[in-house]
């Protein structure tokens, strides 16, 4: 099922009588393909999570419309548009089992599609089995871990065939090992099912690894849309460019003077068509090349070995966080003891962006 | 640690005099008024030991009649009063605008003096030589009555007296479900929406088993309050109950103790007793039955 | 296109159910309301009549065009309802005051000193809860009427101040409070009773307020004790002036003049409702009951 969201805008009343509208959701336009896992990524109180209730029908929009397919379900209750919702702290019924919870919505059913009760029972073990915890099918669900919980949760959301599956911060109540196992699982049965799924998360990694496309918000405003690694390697702006990536992109203040990019005083990057102004540069961690002759030098403040990679953990006067990370090869060593580093960089990795309004300046063969 | 020990206990010293004073001794001696055969209250002295007090007890027309009449408004209202208090909670719960106008007003007759008020009930419903009564002025709307509803026939003393106890008891029932309802997640309520449940499938299915525990606990609460009324009756009915046929088993050991018919503290314990005894039997076997309804 | 009408008919059914069902329940509620005001609406008017008008209406009338204060005047002249009054008002102070007076000790030392027999004298206490105040209000009158304690104020007040709920209620609101606080006050040199007064009662305060306002409602409406304990009328708390009213103050059919002594009792507790109206509530809820 193909989901269309069209200038969708939602906003709630100043708490106080006075002050102004609190714009939740602001003109979102984005058609989701039929059959893709679109994660909706962004901090918290960035409006995604009102984005998922506005497309399940728990929250009416202020504007704008919704179309499942080509059906416009903008007015039309939750319970009239099939949609499956996996809720962030899953709201199992606690006085029901694994199965009663499981054949809940199934029981709601009525005229030609009611079904009788082997039927039922049939779907509901199916599912279950889909989500593997039909061993658990008698256990009420306090007797349950938290990913088991999860896991019914959502044979629950899928018993009844949705036309689109919602999952609202579907890992953020599990530990990190259980959230890596569960996130392969969600992709699974996403591809075994076919269902359009839309899961919100404020975890980047989350979004980025399981996501056919990504959508990043913030404060009510779609920033970008896009395929995980085209997000990373091209974002559009400031915003986005720090909110991916895990070592985070690191930020300077930096100018352009003569088609070049300084940072302090080293022309660390040719800037072929950018006009003479001062930047905001972001370097991904990734994009710095040790180099005894490159033009960046930073001061070192120490190294961590990690194996595969080590990662430069050193400062620099133009630098805005308080220290800057780079990821080297592991092969490439280096002098623990130096009080500096020179580095060249990857011009893919540095991306520059308008002082004022952040926005990206895109140079070169780009 | 001897020295600590005892300013442990020290802190503890006035609640233990009183307690021991005023709660201890007199559970003890209950007892043992309740075995003391004929016992003179004037030179404090009694004719043997025996049962012959609780026989006499339940012998007595009047103990039976109050036991008759405290087991019929227990059945009565402690059903009634908590349905119709989650009728009120589920409405309250339902509304957004007035709704804390609408709670402030049932909470009202909690904080009111029950013998005051008894006494309005009395006049409402009370029928005299120079007027049938505001009751019965509202009867005749319907055609019927007129009914004297104090010193008139037994179901309409009942009646008054059961509706009096709903009246009394509302408030605290209406508190506690409307809170038991506002914190049942509302999440579930939404999962529910999603999965197109009809709104009588939500509440039976789901609001009812969440608020379980709160609906017996009122039961069992309004089971022991029921069970020990007396001041209701007595605001609607004078202190003379047992005239009025109206009288509670709490009533009956009040009777037996003090005023006109008073002065035997000896069947006043036994009736005390029975009625513990009762009362207690009764929370038994709601806590079993709650265990197995009740679902976590 | 056809989608398009067929959703349009679903949301405007819904929304006229929604509506109907609104309707329904504002008027079943407005109903219980009424059920509950109309007792207060209709003493309040009667008070307001007088005398003879109020013996004319055979049919009686709801509302009235001559409203007069005589009744009240009557209730503080022809019976002593000021007394009453004033009794009650010590009754209540009294108890009160005593009670919290026992019960804060009490409920600091369950949790806060260790001592030895701490778990058994907490386990006696809790189960003295259970034991109904009917069993021991025998023994109770025996041993005030043998100290000669009838109609007194002692005699009054003495079996009401200690309750174990409430030293329940409070020791529970006392563990509450961090330990790290009572660590670092007795480093600082605070001593226990210091502590207390000086840390736990202020940090209790909401609890402690709480419970006084339940004892106040209480000790308000008390019927049962006071009727036993005093037959003269100059130590009758309200409940029992009203019921002596009742059967023996203004001449029994004076109903305008009862209604009045109904009203002036019956404002206090509704007028300290009605200012400390969610800390009534939220108390309630915490660990009243009634009937």
């Amino acid at each position: 099922m193909k989901v269309v969201l069209q200038n969708l805008t939602k906003k709630f009343p100043s708490r106080n009588k006075k002050g102004d509208d609190v714009i939740a959701v602001n003109d979102f336009t984005f058609e989701i393909p039929d059959g893709k896992l679109i994660g909706l990524l962004g901090p918290s109180g960035c409006g995604k999570s009102t984005t998922l209730n506005l497309i399940c029908g728990l929250e009416p929009p202020t504007s704008g419309r919704i179309l499942f397919g080509e059906d416009d379900v903008t007015r039309l209750p939750p319970e009239n548009r099939g949609v499956g919702l996996v809720f962030q702290n899953y709201a199992l019924y606690p006085h029901l089992t694994v199965l009663e919870n499981i054949m809940f919505p199934l029981q709601n059913l009525r005229g030609a599609d009611k079904m009788t009760r082997a039927q039922m029972n049939e779907k509901a073990v199916e599912a279950a089995r889909l989500v593997q915890i039909d061993g658990l099918l008698e256990r009420k669900p306090s007797e349950l871990s938290g990913g088991q919980q999860q896991r019914v949760a959502i044979a629950r959301a899928l018993v009844k065939m949705p036309r689109v599956l919602l999952l609202d911060e579907p890992l953020s109540n599990l530990d990190a090992r259980l959230r890596l196992q569960t996130r392969e699982e969600i992709r699974r049965i996403q591809q075994e099912t076919g269902i359009t799924t839309i899961f919100v998360t404020h975890d980047q990694d989350e979004a980025m690894s399981i996501s056919d496309m990504i959508v990043v918000m913030k404060s009510g405003v779609v920033q970008q849309i896009g395929a995980p690694q085209e997000v990373y390697d091209s974002p559009v702006n400031l915003f986005v460019a720090t909110f991916l990536g895990t070592p985070p992109i690191n930020v300077f203040d930096g100018n352009v003077r003569g088609g070049k990019l300084y940072i302090g005083d080293a022309a660390v990057c040719d800037t072929p068509g950018v006009g003479d102004q001062p930047v905001s540069v972001g370097i991904r961690p990734e994009g710095f090349t040790l180099d005894e002759k490159g033009p960046f030098e930073v001061s070192l403040s120490r190294v961590e070995v990690m194996g595969r990679d080590t990662s430069v953990v050193s400062t620099h006067p133009a630098s805005r966080n308080a220290v800057i990370r780079s990821i080297i090869p592991a092969r490439n060593r280096v002098d623990r003891n130096a009080q500096t580093v020179r580095f060249s960089l990857m011009p893919e990795k540095v991306f520059i962006f308008d002082s004022k309004t952040d926005a990206r300046i895109l140079f070169g063969a780009e | 640690m001897k020295k600590k020990s005892l300013k442990g206990w020290l802190y503890l010293l006035p609640a233990i005099v009183f307690l021991g004073c005023f709660m201890v001794y007199p559970l003890i001696d209950v007892l043992v008024y309740s075995v003391e055969e004929g016992y003179n209250s004037a030179s404090q002295t009694y004719t043997g030991i025996g049962l012959y007090n609780y026989s006499y007890v339940l012998r007595d027309p009047y103990f039976l009649q109050a036991v008759r009449n405290t087991f019929l408004l227990v059945i009565i209202t402690v059903p009634l009063s908590t349905g119709i208090a989650l009728l009120i909670s589920l409405g309250l719960n339902a509304i957004k605008p007035l709704r804390k106008l609408y709670q402030t007003v049932y909470f009202l007759p909690y904080v009111t003096n029950t013998l005051a008020v008894g006494l309005v009930f009395m006049i409402l419903f009370k029928r005299t030589a120079y007027s049938d009564g505001l009751i019965n002025l509202m009867l005749r709307w319907f055609h019927a009555g007129p009914v004297d509803f104090i010193d008139g026939p037994y179901w309409a003393k009942m009646f008054v007296l059961c509706f009096y106890t709903v009246w009394v008891v509302m408030p605290f029932k209406v508190l506690i479900l409307t809170s038991a309802l506002a914190s049942v997640n509302p999440e579930y309520y939404s999962a529910a929406r999603m999965d197109a449940t009809r709104s009588f499938r939500v509440f039976y299915k789901i609001t009812l088993p969440m608020i379980s525990p709160m609906i017996f606990y009122l039961v069992i609460t309004g089971f022991i309050g029921a069970f020990k009324a007396y001041s209701d009756a007595v605001a609607l009915f004078g202190t003379d109950l047992n005239a009025a046929g109206m009288n509670t088993i709490v009533g009956y050991v009040y009777d037996m103790l003090y005023g006109n018919s008073g002065g035997y503290p000896s069947f006043a314990s036994a009736a005390a007793l029975i009625l513990f005894a009762i009362v207690l039997t009764i929370t038994c076997i709601n806590l079993l039955i709650s265990k197995r309804h009740v679902h976590y | 296109m056809q989608n398009k009408l067929d959703f349009d008919k679903i949301e405007r059914r819904a929304a006229g159910r929604r509506r109907a069902f609104k309707a329904v329940d504002y008027f079943f509620l407005t109903v219980w309301a009424l059920i509950v005001l109309f007792p207060f609406y209709w003493m309040v008017l009667s008070s307001l009549k007088s005398y003879s008008a109020y013996n004319a209406e055979y049919i009686p009338k709801f509302f009235t065009l001559s409203p007069t204060l005589q009744n009240y005047r009557d209730a503080f002249t022809a019976v002593p309802l000021g007394r009453y009054f004033l009794n009650t008002v010590i009754f209540t102070l009294a108890t009160t005051g005593l009670m919290m007076v026992v019960i804060i000790p009490a409920a600091f030392a369950f949790a806060r000193l260790e001592f030895a027999g701490k778990q058994i004298a907490f386990t006696v206490f809790l189960s003295l809860m259970m034991i109904p105040g009917e069993l021991v209000v025998i023994t109770n009158f025996v041993t005030i009427t043998n100290l000669h304690l009838r109609n007194t104020f002692t005699g009054l007040i003495l079996p009401s101040v200690t309750s174990v709920f409430y030293i329940y209620l409070l020791k529970e609101n006392f563990e509450q409070i961090p330990d790290e606080l009572y660590r670092a006050a007795r480093v600082d040199g605070t001593r226990d009773f210091e502590y207390l007064v000086r840390v736990m009662i202020p940090i209790s305060k909401p609890t402690l307020v709480t419970i006084v306002i339940l004892k106040v409602i209480e000790c308000w409406n008390s019927y049962v004790w006071p009727r036993l304990i005093t037959d003269d009328v100059r130590y009758f708390l309200v409940s029992n002036g009203i019921q002596e009213i009742r059967e023996n103050g203004f001449g029994r059919e004076n109903i305008p003049a009862m209604m009045a002594a109904v009203v002036v009792i019956s404002v206090p507790l509704i007028v300290l409702f009605l200012i400390f109206r969610n800390k009534v509530m939220a108390g309630v809820s915490r660990g009243g009951t009634k009937g």
